[in-house]
């Protein structure tokens, strides 16, 4: 009889590095993607506001799972023959993206108008005003809500084990799997997961009160 | 790269099983949410009461669930508390665990309802001559939740969609009905698309009915609108 013990209590935190590294690999993509569609979202071309809301609403209106068993299964009939982690990190990019570039596009709107007109006024282009004046400025506001879903997307990287990545859910189910113990193993991934978002909620809570303190 | 035909031709025999599964995520997000709602009300008014030690224990359980993963809990609950001598059905523990999902989310939502209510309104309202639960009622919780609905329906839309989730231990919901329908026909890709169309349904369904129910039950806003 094998019970739980500290070599699975390591194996489960090693198999938390794939839960960050997928969650970095989320972050980089999607804030890219996301970045685009926010831009999309706030853009004077009709078709490009269309496009970029259609994309958010569609992935924001179904389930992270399904995105994440099309972009398996849509992977594999394209004849490619991908490894889990090409999978997840795709449909995690998606659905990161969709979400951060509504978080960013709110900050965009919440830079006051009258910096558009200022920066208008001073003969800056509209590429000069967004690099001179407008990003720098929403950046600061988009700190907080960035920070806050970066924990929903190390949250989220636990799908992914339902393809078979193996990450720290996933590692959790086979140490379950040899030791007949689930309560104790899912309480110990779940308090490596908290140790993971923990700081970053207590982080996004610091720079949103600082934040505050500015205004 | 091989060429590949899309085939929905299952869709003749199995589209009953679709509307099965819908119906089913339906019921166990509408429950949820219900159940929901009322975990997340009750939350919202310890933590912003007066006793020290139950806001700090409601406190808690708003953080660990919300820095853990909806997957994790569900597993705790459906794997290990039968260990402990609670055994559930996967749809018991599927409701239980988008519950307690939802309550701490929820909590902090209707906290900040709360928090917003000025102090001023509570000070007239006691010039009025309104007793403490009247003003409790009227004037903090009902404005509170009103003043957070959207963002409480939002909530509400995501957590319907990610009871999907639940299939994983196999609850019978929508998930769960296309994983079986695609172990039948092989034909995976056709039958996530169309799931993907269904919980976009649902979730548009989902939206308009929560937003009924906020015009039916915050009538003041309604007469405001008006």
């Amino acid at each position: 009889m094998i019970t739980f013990s500290s070599t699975h209590l390591i194996y489960l935190i090693e198999a938390a590095r794939w839960t960050l590294l997928l969650s970095v690999l989320a972050f980089i993509g999607g804030g890219i993607v996301g970045l685009a569609l926010a831009l999309g979202r706030v853009s004077q071309i009709r078709w490009l506001r269309w496009v970029s809301s259609a994309y958010i609403q569609i992935i924001q209106g179904t389930p992270l799972l399904v995105v994440l068993f099309l972009a398996y299964f849509g992977l594999s009939i394209l004849g490619l023959d991908i490894p889990p982690i090409v999978a997840a990190g795709l449909s995690l990019t998606l659905y990161t993206s969709a979400f951060l570039g509504e978080i960013w596009r709110g900050c965009i709107l919440s830079v006051p108008k009258t910096q558009w007109e200022a920066s208008n006024c001073i003969g800056l282009n509209r590429l000069q005003q967004y690099r001179y004046v407008i990003l720098p400025q929403a950046a600061r506001i988009a700190i907080p809500p960035t920070v806050g879903f970066m924990v929903q997307i190390i949250k989220n990287t636990s799908i992914t084990s339902i393809i078979g990545f193996v990450e720290l859910a996933r590692a959790g189910q086979i140490v379950n799997n040899s030791t007949f113990e689930p309560f104790i193993t899912f309480v110990f991934v779940a308090m490596i997961y908290f140790a993971m978002c923990y700081p970053l909620s207590l982080a996004s809570r610091h720079f949103e009160r600082k934040l505050n303190v500015g205004k | 790269m091989i060429s590949y035909s899309f085939d929905f031709s299952f869709l003749l025999t199995t589209w009953p099983a679709f509307m099965r599964g819908a119906w089913q995520t339906i019921l166990l997000a509408g429950t949820s949410i219900a159940l929901g709602f009322v975990v997340a009300l009750v939350c919202a008014i310890i933590r912003s009461g007066k006793s020290k030690l139950a806001s700090g224990l409601v406190g808690a359980y708003v953080e660990v669930i919300r820095n853990t993963p909806l997957l994790v809990q569900i597993f705790i609950v459906y794997f290990g508390l039968p260990s402990l001598g609670l055994r559930l059905s996967a749809e018991t523990a599927a409701v239980i665990a988008l519950v307690i999902n939802t309550g701490a989310y929820g909590s902090e939502i209707i906290r900040a309802g709360i928090e917003s209510i000025a102090k001023g309104q509570i000070e007239a309202a006691e010039c009025l001559g309104l007793n403490k639960l009247q003003i409790y009622w009227h004037i903090v919780l009902i404005p509170a939740v009103e003043r957070v609905y959207p963002a409480l329906s939002s909530q509400f839309v995501l957590l319907m969609l990610s009871s999907s989730i639940t299939s994983q231990i196999s609850a019978q919901e929508l998930t769960a009905e296309a994983n079986l329908i695609q172990s039948e026909t092989f034909r995976s890709f056709e039958v996530y698309l169309i799931v993907a169309a269904v919980y976009l349904a649902l979730s548009v369904l989902f939206r308009v009915v929560l937003w009924a129910i906020g015009e039916v039950a915050f009538v003041r806003r309604r007469k405001l609108r008006t």
